[in-house]
């Protein structure tokens, strides 16, 4: 029975279909990822206002995707945004806009972190070289900031990859629905596929994950001083 | 939710549902408590191993590491509780998720007691061997509470992590919080009401976590060793 299960994956189109329900998910998190570079680098800056009002409002948003599970956020904009205000969106921009939000919280304090990292030091001492505002800026600072923020910014994608493994649970086609689609097709005539199609769907999502996971790594270690 | 939501709230409706999401948070935090307390006890070791370089074990533990933090805990869930069957192991839905939230939550346990213990000094290790302390009482006296000193703020992100991590176990028939959620949207169509219930019950659970670790965290950096 067991080389049936393997068969059902490279049947027909069966494989070719894993590999475009995955692409889903990576649009989703490609995108997301996407909005939140931008608008964590603005709410990073703005995180480091001395204005209380900002203080609180970034903290509370922070705070609020920092403690919801995601998945709660995914129900609260499909669901709720459809029963309260009438929006009604389709499962794939709810988990884009949720991921966007919740990424934009977690660059953001990142990015907050990098500014308040490079120490005054770096300012003066920039100014004593004679450096302008700007020539400081983009020789001193803002290399520094990078190098502090490209590695975790790194393991940021990569865990939005992994949560956008929920959108199956708002009803998206995705890598997840597409295998239990398989497996549902199949039932008969190879009543173990289930091991052979989420076993394949694991080792995609590694195969994804762990390179970039590995430069994060890399990058942290080569960049530590 | 937002003002426009709450006047058309069913107030009554919450009051008769309510208890249905005790039970729920109940369940959610006894899987969260078990899971959490393996993936302690797993991080621990592998932890230890890694510090240690213990020759293949390390590499063993370096491989498990790899594979839980680079996979989501929904596809783990599903390969342990659909796919595990076709072989012959059957685990009951709780089995699957505790074992899952273990399996996810024991590497990152082990990557924050691992940078704990490495975060300590070597002049401590030198001077705990220079008054005589053998290997184990250095482990035990010098190493381990300096390291989970360390540790603590990080171990505090991991609970966190984690029992976000439990909303996904509706998906394999546990009558967690979201699947309370979701069957009172179902059945009643009262998603206001159902969603509002829902963010109330994760922030009971979650916001106490989250002001203790602060709390603590505050008074850990008073208690710094060595430095």
């Amino acid at each position: 029975m067991q080389d049936l299960g393997i068969k059902v994956l490279f049947e027909g189109s069966n494989f070719a279909r894993l590999l475009s329900g995955l692409w889903v998910t990576l649009e989703i998190s490609l995108a997301s990822v996407a909005f939140s570079l931008v608008l964590g680098v603005l709410l990073g800056m703005v995180m480091t206002l001395r204005n209380p009002i900002t203080k609180v409002l970034t903290k509370i948003f922070l705070e609020f995707n920092r403690l919801m599970p995601q998945l709660v956020s995914l129900f609260l904009v499909y669901f709720g945004l459809t029963t309260a205000f009438g929006i009604d969106l389709s499962g794939q921009t709810s988990a884009i806009i949720v991921f966007s939000l919740w990424g934009t919280a977690e660059m953001g304090d990142l990015v907050r972190s990098a500014l308040i990292s490079i120490p005054k030091h770096q300012y003066d001492s920039s100014a004593a070289l004679g450096l302008t505002k700007l020539q400081a800026y983009s020789y001193v600072i803002i290399p520094q900031t990078l190098r502090r923020l490209t590695p975790p910014a790194i393991n940021l994608t990569t865990r939005m990859i992994k949560t956008t493994s929920l959108v199956v649970l708002i009803g998206v086609v995705e890598v997840l629905k597409v295998g239990q689609q398989i497996i549902e097709a199949n039932r008969y005539t190879a009543p173990d596929a289930a091991l052979w199609i989420y076993g394949v769907i694991f080792f995609l999502y590694f195969i994804v994950c762990y390179p970039i996971s590995k430069l994060a790594g890399r990058l942290e270690k080569q960049w530590r001083n | 939710m937002e003002l426009e939501g709450f006047e058309v709230l069913d107030l009554v409706f919450m009051k008769t549902y309510a208890p249905l999401f005790v039970t729920a948070a109940k369940l959610t935090l006894s899987l969260s408590f078990w899971g959490i307390l393996f993936a302690l006890v797993v991080g621990l070791f592998c932890g230890l191993i890694l510090y240690f370089k213990i020759p293949v074990a390390s590499r063993i533990i370096s491989g498990y590491v790899e594979l839980s933090r680079n996979t989501p805990l929904l596809v783990q869930l599903f390969l342990l509780y659909f796919g595990l069957p076709k072989v012959g192991i059957i685990i009951s839905s709780e089995g699957c998720a505790i074992i899952g939230l273990t399996f996810l939550g024991g590497s990152y346990m082990a990557e924050v007691f691992r940078s704990g213990l490495e975060s300590v000094e070597k002049s401590q290790i030198e001077s705990g061997m220079s008054i005589g302390l053998d290997r184990l009482q250095i482990v035990r006296y010098v190493v381990l509470p300096q390291a989970l000193t360390v540790s603590v703020p990080a171990l505090f992100a991991n609970v966190i992590f984690l029992i976000k991590e439990t909303s996904v176990f509706s998906a394999v028939a546990l009558a967690d919080l979201m699947y309370v959620a979701k069957d009172l949207i179902g059945l009643y169509y009262k998603t206001n009401e159902a969603l509002l219930m829902l963010v109330i019950a994760y922030l009971v659970i979650l916001l106490p976590i989250s002001l203790l670790s602060s709390l603590l965290e505050r008074r850990l950096r008073y208690a710094g060793f060595g430095n």
